[in-house]
């Protein structure tokens, strides 16, 4: 037999006796006999040593580049005490909470995250985690359509272009219209909404958005909720240390991507969507949510709450069909705000908008380099090139560097390049990438 | 277990730090003042060790694989390799940003590509893609393949998918967002397909079905080829929930049984860990004629380098901003290594072989309305003796003193006490006959003192939740619980 599996053939015979039959063969005669055996072409069994040399073999296929740019996925610190704690196993191997009684550790960093992400967006509630944050949008979407009862979404161009393209299918698929609202400067202001808000559902906006600017919602909400629309704010959660809440800004649903809070990039996955929203709307939010109550003795205790949402009790009727959460990472992410804590967060978040200054002070006085927008930005800014941005990329990567990200790859405009610094890289990291670039022209 | 209910914002303390952080050397900078928000975050303030004890004495309320057996049907509950954290965590894995080009990405991409392969193969379908976070995003993603190819095929009328009433509650749901329309369609007592309602229901508007086979009774759907070819016949396509895919590894597979899509839970079947509730991954497979429609990012192999198709041409779309929820699927990928060509079917035969042989060892006791054999799973339909009104739910409840995790309960909505378990192939014949001891020991309670067992569980750290106060007023967060002045 294999190590993960126990049973030893007098097992097997003395269970085979109980059941009845002869062979395990014959647990398998309700499948029709063309359907049996089919040909299975996957390699050999590997040993424990076989398997990490296989990974290693993989791992030396890979150049780990040192990345100063973000485009949605950033390269912040991981604090050492997660890892061991995601990884103990009544977290790791544990199912969804639905047994509270022997899944309270569960329900207790739920209900710890939740608290977390309000007092970070400035929000009443929040979800118990979505899967990233462009699904989060999406799904932001939907529960606006289901709220005003309205199918038209308006959506900034200032958004990812991934996180547009996926708002353009989920939409496509659920009959909905999403209008691309166009900017100019990078960024969006209230006179680039249109006059008549009557018919839409709901304004999405990010901010910092793909350019990295910081936009301003002010008056947005005012405008919106005239029209009885709702105002949709996606934001990097790690920049709500110092920037005004998606809450002050009068926003009716806050979501975005949590991977900033530490995550591993892990090209590009599992990360963590995160969704808050107003009392009002509680009961329209889609997946996990939980709540504190009492046991029959009278005792404190979690529960997965307002079941009623959901997709196995409302199956065709539900407005999301949303199952699992990203449970482990809404731990990862609860560990990474006690660990940072108030004053860390802001630190850390300090020093990333430190470092991006900088580099941007130095990159902007070199001769190719230009800034489009002169607008404010946090940790990721946008440059326009005058020279081919292949070379520039080659340059950084002789180096180890991943820079600078070339925004044509997402489809905008050519010449536009971005960069986006943590408080990971350090000075001499980034007098390094200035003098490469300084050295080109 | 032991009780801890101290909340982190509780534990905070002004002027406490969990973090170092290194010296800054550049200008500090400010941003304009109306972009502030007023005050930093609350976030709590709490020392390294005082942030590990929180965690460690939370974990300690929590039941894991490794704590016992966890027979939770239709979410197979297997163990997960510790090889598997070892591999995640490889830098070459865990620190590459996903904007990395592909020739600095090779491993990786050949890895995605691996494992495309490798699925494709187990389950008969031409092509896989790895960008869908979960089972029920597969599906939808699934849903999409047809919506997408009913659109380019200009069968407007085809708004219809069919969907078992003992289905999973994500299938509809699913359908739903895909933009169809369901048609519920009946089960027989087994959880097989009403073959008169199908027939029923069946006509020009059918886009397609969706089915998981073993059904959510257990039972392999006998008149699958039958079925398969009505659908076909209708223009119509087959969409395969790879929830109970466990029982079929190098057994039978659902591309050869006619299903044109399908999903794969990989936290099931390939014990990627279920982490509490995801991350998951549940990629799509598609047939061959269906696979230019799957979403982008495409990770494809030109001769002998892997390269990444961004371009939404004739796709469904984009799903996801990358390739899905990659450091999940290199645990997949490590577990198919692991078995092996030699060992992969063991896991569905022994799988098997435990649920009938639990499913036997019971059926005196438990009320047993499928008499066939069953594959991974199968449910009963509580106590056999009903006079005792010992529920379902009481059944699982006492599970908990016993130190088992219960089974799951009330689902599917064929029988009304559904007892669903599901014992896995990594679980030994000595624990499989505890939990059947216990089983029975717990039918003998229900006669003997049917109070005690409906009031159970009694050693919990925690008993019976008050749900419906839960619900009645919702407390979501530490402020509100804060702003309260009793929680009952």
């Amino acid at each position: 037999m294999f190590k993960y599996l126990p049973h030893t053939d007098e097992d097997i015979q003395a269970m085979l006796h109980t059941i009845g039959v002869s062979s395990v063969d014959d647990l398998f005669t309700d499948i029709p006999a063309s359907l049996l055996h089919p040909p299975l072409d996957i390699p050999s069994t590997h040993a424990e040593i076989e398997l990490h040399a296989h990974f290693n073999a993989l791992s030396k296929a890979v150049n780990i580049l040192t990345p100063v740019i973000g485009a949605g996925a950033y390269d912040h610190y991981t604090p050492s005490i997660i890892r061991p704690l995601i990884e103990r196993q009544e977290f790791l191997t544990s199912y969804t909470p639905y047994q509270p009684e022997i899944s309270q550790g569960t329900l207790h960093y739920i209900f710890e995250f939740q608290s977390m992400i309000t007092r970070l967006t400035g929000m009443d509630v929040a979800n118990a985690s979505m899967y990233d944050g462009s699904t989060a949008t999406a799904e932001a979407m939907f529960m606006a359509q289901a709220i005003t009862k309205r199918n038209k979404v308006l959506v900034s161009d200032t958004l990812h272009p991934g996180v547009l393209n996926i708002i353009h299918t989920y939409a496509h698929y659920k009959g909905i219209e999403v209008i691309v609202i166009k900017t100019e400067g990078g960024h969006i202001t209230l006179s680039d909404l249109p006059a008549d808000l009557s018919d839409v559902a709901a304004l999405i906006v990010q901010t910092p958005n793909i350019y990295g600017v910081i936009e301003d919602y002010d008056g947005f909400a005012e405008k919106i909720h005239e029209a009885k629309a709702l105002f949709v704010i996606n934001q990097d959660p790690a920049t709500l240390s110092h920037l005004k809440t998606p809450g002050a800004y009068g926003a009716d649903i806050a979501v975005g991507e949590a991977q900033s809070l530490g995550v591993p990039l892990a090209f590009g996955g599992p990360y963590i969507g995160y969704m808050a929203t107003l009392h009002p709307h509680v009961r329209k939010l889609p997946g996990r949510i939980c709540g504190m109550t009492v046991d029959k003795d009278g005792k404190p205790a979690f529960t997965l709450t307002l079941r009623a949402r959901e997709q196995d009790i409302r199956r065709d009727k539900a407005t999301s069909n949303i199952c699992s959460n990203q449970s482990l990472l809404a731990l990862f992410v609860t560990i990474y705000l006690s660990t940072m804590g108030k004053e860390g967060l802001y630190e850390a978040s300090q020093m990333s908008m430190d470092g991006a200054h900088y580099l941007y002070e130095a990159l902007v006085k070199l001769p190719y380099l230009s800034d489009p927008f002169n607008e404010p930005f946090f940790k990721e800014f946008t440059l326009k090139t005058d020279i081919n941005v292949e070379r520039l990329e080659a340059a950084c990567e002789e180096k180890g560097f991943l820079a600078p990200f070339d925004l044509k790859r997402l489809g905008l405009k050519d010449g536009l390049i971005s960069f986006a610094v943590t408080e990971k890289r350090t000075k001499e990291e980034l007098d390094t990438l200035i003098e490469i670039l300084g050295g080109l022209s | 277990m032991k009780n801890y209910d101290t909340l982190i914002f509780e534990l905070s303390v002004k002027g406490r730090k969990g973090y170092t952080l290194p010296a800054s050397k550049v200008p500090s900078v400010r941003l304009p003042a109306h972009l502030l928000r007023k005050e930093k975050p609350e976030l709590p303030e709490v020392n390294e060790l005082g942030v590990l004890r929180h965690f460690t004495n939370m974990s300690f309320k929590n039941y894991g694989i490794e704590t016992n057996m966890y027979p939770l049907g239709s979410c197979t509950m297997k163990y997960n390799p510790k090889i598997h954290q070892d591999i995640a965590a490889l830098p070459a894995f865990a620190s590459v940003h996903p904007y990395q080009k592909e020739k600095d990405s090779q491993g990786l991409l050949k890895m995605i590509h691996g494992l495309q392969g490798f699925l494709s193969n187990i389950a008969g379908m031409a092509e896989f893609t790895l960008n869908s976070f979960a089972g029920a995003h597969g599906e939808l993603v699934g849903l999409m393949v047809m919506k997408k190819y009913h659109e380019d095929q200009g069968n407007t009328q085809k708004m219809n998918v069919l969907v078992p009433d003992a289905a999973h509650g994500t299938n509809p749901a699913s359908a739903i967002l895909a933009g169809f329309n369901v048609v519920e369609i009946s089960s027989n007592l087994d959880g097989t397909v009403n073959m008169e309602d199908f027939y029923a229901k069946l006509d020009e508007n059918t886009a397609g079905i969706m089915l998981t086979n073993p059904n959510t009774i257990g039972v392999f759907e006998r008149n699958i080829l039958e079925i398969s070819k009505a659908i076909h016949d209708v223009g119509g396509l087959l969409y395969y929930d790879g929830a109970n895919l466990n029982p079929l590894l190098g057994i039978a597979r659902p591309g050869d049984m006619g299903f044109d899509i399908m999903h794969i839970n990989l936290h099931k079947t390939f014990s990627t860990p279920h982490g509490g509730g995801g991350p998951g991954a549940g990629p799509v497979g598609v047939a061959a004629h269906l696979a230019k429609y799957l979403p982008a990012p495409r990770v494809k192999k030109v001769n002998d380098t892997y390269t990444i198709d961004w371009t939404l041409d004739g796709k469904l779309g984009q799903i996801s901003p990358f390739y899905g929820n990659f450091g999940v699927y290199v645990k997949a990928y490590a577990f198919i290594l692991s078995y092996g060509k030699e060992h992969l079917s063991s896991i569905s035969k022994m799988a098997v072989l435990n649920a009938n042989y639990v499913k036997e060892s019971l059926k005196d006791v438990y009320e047993l309305p499928s008499k066939a054999l069953c594959k991974h799973e199968f449910v009963f339909n509580g106590l056999k003796d009903k006079s005792t009104h010992v529920t379902t739910l009481d059944v699982a409840k006492r599970l908990l003193d016993y130190g088992f995790h219960p089974p799951t309960i009330y689902f599917p909505l064929l029988y009304k006490e559904a007892l669903m378990i599901e014992p896995v192939e990594t679980e030994s014949k000595q624990t499989i006959d505890v939990f059947i001891d216990v089983l029975r020991t717990i039918a003998k309670e229900a006669k003997e003192k049917p109070d005690f067992v409906k009031a159970s569980p009694h050693t919990t750290i925690v008993r019976r939740l008050d749900e419906a106060l839960a619900a009645r007023r919702p407390v979501l967060t530490y402020d509100q619980y804060k702003a309260l002045e009793s929680l009952a």
